[in-house]
């Protein structure tokens, strides 16, 4: 086995350090070091979007993004969000947005999807529709419910108004 | 206070969008050994030699395993049919079939010891298409001592399926269409890939996998190890999308044989591509002749189907069954011969999926009632209502009559596509409709616990799989024992704590699992009588504390003289109307609007059944527009992964988009409700098609409708 190295990151808020392997992915990091499972693994090759988690604020597919290459940063992960969103007992406005518009089927896509959408009204508030499928077109859902996830983020948009 | 109709929140939603649902691939165990697939680049090869020995003294490799390392004799497994062995013997029968597994401490570990396993092989010519199937000149993919005594053993059909009624020859027809139509192979790409996870557990086995069928992996984990029912316990966490791709036993025999033997927690994930590689979608070849009257009325039809399965059977000739029943569509159709062969190929185990054959069958009924309205100058929606079944009429002969008013639901679907409206240069509308048999046999067992506080848990083995099981079947406990829906818990996915249930599948759980636990809370309420539940519970049970546990079931036996062993219990009724815009530069078809109707009986959580009858719809934009596995001459997969496989996303989805639900009361589930979820995409392909059609001129009968093929078919 190659030899580990020794990152310092920021997750959800805490200081971390760990030992990862030169080939272990961001995603292997948060799922296997830190057993942060909200994270998905379905393609591996960047293209569904189940994996997405928030680099420094920018969104990133985190099997496409070496540990090491976080070294130094700051990573929100889905679980981070939902400390967030539970202070006082409630979920941010995005994932109460989610589930009152019914879009979370079988769920495995939809981490992914909250974290493209967060990132996505971080940047712009509030998007057209347009740009809401823009913005949330790298994230896969089979069970199809791209219309009630764009109608989730437009209403999480509205919220914040 | 009323929770049926009513759209509940999702049960396990919270879970969901904060990340802590726990899918299967979330699950660890303390010393779980990993395991790595070993597999061929060839869809068809004669394994000559197999060296393990490197691998075998790679760092962390605790065992290699081939056909020849497992218990001999080793029993094949099969929903139907027991012909899939645990690992290939002799030949790989298809791109992927794992000839070896390598377990070690890590995956890394396996991974690398996978690298070492060397395997001297003879690639063999192949059977990939319907045309090599039917070639009396192809290799056999099934050795004929698998079926002995079948008069077919020494050909690629495994079936010969035929329905008739009528007289075909004898049938006047004005108008005859005679045309072919072609379905690709498609991959049922859940955004969970598979995982597998075994453990010895006493003397027996637990295994973990997402499956749709608990108590069917029970069993036959049961038949391959040689242990009782009792042995074997399966979890079955929520899968992660499941569609029909996790139905029936892929590698869990094989996780368990390797649990058992070297004693430890085993784990097998697979990737994507692994994945694409053991599940798929029945492709086919389908002729259809028929018959119509100069008013547009069908006098005959003649289908005759050419279904390529895989190497192995899996349920995909129930798949073809039960589709080619309903061949003829929802329609009266006074003479009918229906012919459907069921045939091998070295190609993916074709399997369920969403819609079980009816998106393929619809493809042809639907394309050839539009190519006869076109040519005898009908409206394509009045040809339909001409001859669709009306409520009652036993459109097909001496069974389950039509259950629904059929032409509602094509009228409103009409109105809100606009149908008869002018239309945009550039555009056109396509409207089709889709039938399919439900369950036909089957038994569902439910237990409902009602607590002395007077909240209740549900104990049913229905998987939750996206569609929301959990909480339609606490709507019903609630309503049916007058407590709140916050107040009951659902149990299910394990198959020591949950009663029998067949399966999760064939839309059949509102029906089946839905009328089991109304019938066990009406066991609760005979136990404890009459007045309040509150008063009753507290009178009944005082400082000691209790529970009245209520049983319920529902069945449908088995029926040898039936040809799918007994009469659907409902039909599953779609209406699908679609307005496209086709870009004839470049072929580019952009959906402009998009409606579907499904004839659900009662929606019992409406926000439920729209999202899966919407994303239904998008699911068919996949293999309308834009899927289909590409084999090369080697049988290889080559458009393997994320990557080169497209399926919809946000930007393809239509631009308006509508779903209508049809609630007569008038079916056999809780509150007249119907079997829903599969309905959307079952008609979308014709719809879409013929929308093009009307856009362009062109007519396309082979899937998908991608770019290339409209701009090429524009071409002329």
């Amino acid at each position: 086995m190659a030899a580990t190295v020794r990152i310092r990151v920021r997750v959800n808020g805490s200081e971390r350090q760990i030992d990862v392997a030169p080939n272990a992915t961001l995603l292997d990091m948060v799922r296997d070091h830190l057993g942060l499972t909200g994270s998905k693994e379905c393609c591996a090759v960047g293209e569904c979007g189940a994996c997405t988690l928030l680099v420094d604020g920018r969104s990133v597919n985190s099997c496409l993004v070496l540990a090491v290459e976080a070294d130094a940063s700051e990573v929100t992960t889905i679980e981070g969000l939902a400390q967030e969103g539970r202070l006082n007992g409630r979920l941010s406005p995005l994932q109460e947005a989610f589930l009152a518009k019914g879009a979370v089927q079988c769920g495995f896509c939809i981490p992914g999807q909250v974290m493209a959408a967060l990132y996505l009204l971080q940047r712009n508030p509030h998007p057209s529709p347009d740009e809401v499928r823009e913005g949330l077109s790298g994230n896969l859902c089979r069970c199809g419910g791209y219309v009630q996830i764009c109608e989730a983020v437009l209403g999480a948009s509205e919220a914040g108004r | 206070m009323d929770f049926l109709g009513t759209s509940e929140p999702r049960i396990g939603g919270q879970a969901r969008v904060t990340g802590e649902q726990r899918f299967i691939g979330d699950l660890g165990f303390p010393s779980m050994l990993h395991v790595m697939l070993v597999h061929l680049d060839v869809g068809h090869a004669q394994i000559v030699s197999i060296d393990a020995a490197a691998a075998r003294n790679s760092p962390g490799v605790h065992g290699v395993f081939t056909a020849g390392d497992l218990p001999r004799p080793m029993r094949r497994f099969g929903p139907v049919y027991e012909d899939r062995p645990v690992l290939a013997v002799g030949e790989t029968k298809y791109h992927g079939q794992p000839v070896a597994a390598v377990v070690a401490a890590g995956k890394d570990a396996a991974e690398a010891g996978a690298a070492l396993v060397r395997v001297e092989y003879e690639a063999l010519p192949g059977v990939y298409t319907v045309t090599d199937a039917l070639d009396p000149a192809s290799p056999l993919v099934q050795e004929p001592e698998l079926r002995p005594g079948d008069p077919l053993n020494h050909t690629n059909t495994l079936r010969v399926l035929t329905h008739s009624w009528g007289d075909v020859e004898a049938a006047h027809a004005d108008l005859v269409a005679d045309n072919v139509y072609t379905f690709p192979m498609v991959t049922h790409f859940a955004i969970e890939p598979h995982v597998f996870i075994a453990a010895p557990e006493d003397d027996g086995v637990a295994v973990w996998t997402a499956t749709q069928n608990p108590f069917q992996m029970q069993r036959m984990l049961a038949r391959v190890l040689g242990l009782p029912l009792a042995k074997v316990r399966v979890h079955a966490p929520d899968p992660g999308g499941a569609f029909g791709g996790k139905q029936h036993p892929k590698y869990e025999p094989l996780v368990a044989l390797l649990a058992l033997s070297t004693g430890r927690p085993v784990r097998l994930a697979l990737t994507l591509e692994e994945t694409f590689q053991e599940v798929r979608r029945t492709s086919c070849r389908i002729r259809a002749r028929t018959g119509f009257t100069s008013g547009g009325e069908i006098t005959f039809q003649e289908i005759e189907g050419d279904f390529l399965m895989g190497a192995y059977a899996d349920i995909a000739e129930r798949v073809i069954a039960k589709s080619s029943y309903l061949a003829c569509g929802p329609y009266r159709v006074p003479n009918a011969r229906v012919t459907a062969r069921a045939l091998f190929s070295h190609t993916t185990p074709s399997t369920a999926f969403r819609g079980f054959g009816t998106p393929q069958v619809s493809w042809a009924h639907e394309s050839q009632i539009d190519d006869a309205a076109r040519r005898l100058g009908i409206d394509r929606v009045e040809i339909r209502l001409r001859n669709l079944a009306g409520r009652g009429e036993a459109f097909v002969p001496g069974d389950t009559p039509a259950d629904g008013d059929w032409a509602e639901s094509v009228r409103k679907a009409a109105a809100a596509i606009g149908w008869g409206t002018p239309l945009e240069s550039g555009r056109g509308r396509g409207l089709a409709v889709a039938i399919k048999a439900s369950a036909t046999t089957g038994a569902s067992y439910a237990i409902v616990r009602l607590h002395w506080d007077g909240s209740a848990t549900v104990l049913a083995g229905t998987s939750d799989m996206g569609q929301g099981a959990r909480t339609v079947l606490a709507q019903i406990a609630a309503h049916e024992l007058g407590v709140s829906v916050g107040s009951v818990n659902v149990v299910t996915g394990d198959t020591a704590a949950v009663p029998f249930d067949l399966q999760t599948s064939a839309s059949r759980s509102t029906v089946f699992m839905g009328n089991a636990v109304v019938r066990a809370c009406e066991d609760i309420r005979r136990q404890l009588g009459p007045g309040d539940l509150t008063e009753v519970l507290a009178s009944r049970f005082g400082e000691v504390k209790g529970e009245v546990i209520g049983v319920g079931s529902m069945r449908s036996e088995h029926r040898a003289d039936h040809p799918l062993g007994g009469s659907p219990s409902f039909y599953e009724f779609t209406c699908t109307a679609s307005e496209v815009q086709v870009d004839e530069g470049t072929g580019e078809v952009l959906l402009v609007r998009h409606v579907t109707v499904a004839d659900v009986g009662k929606a019992l959580n409406p926000q439920h059944v729209e999202m899966q009858d919407e994303g239904a719809a998008v699911m068919g934009l996949g293999h309308t527009l834009m899927e289909h596995l590409i084999l090369d001459e080697a049988g290889r997969i080559r458009n393997l992964g994320a990557l080169d496989y497209r399926i919809p996303t946000t930007k393809d989805l239509p631009l308006e988009m509508h779903s209508i639900l049809i609630e007569n009361g008038d079916g056999p589930g809780p509150h007249g409700s119907k079997g829903a979820g599969e309905g959307g995409l079952m008609a979308t392909a014709p719809a879409v098609a013929a929308a093009v059609t009307e856009a362009t001129g062109v007519v396309i009968r082979d899937l998908p409708l991608t770019p290339e093929a409209v701009w090429r078919a524009l071409q002329g």
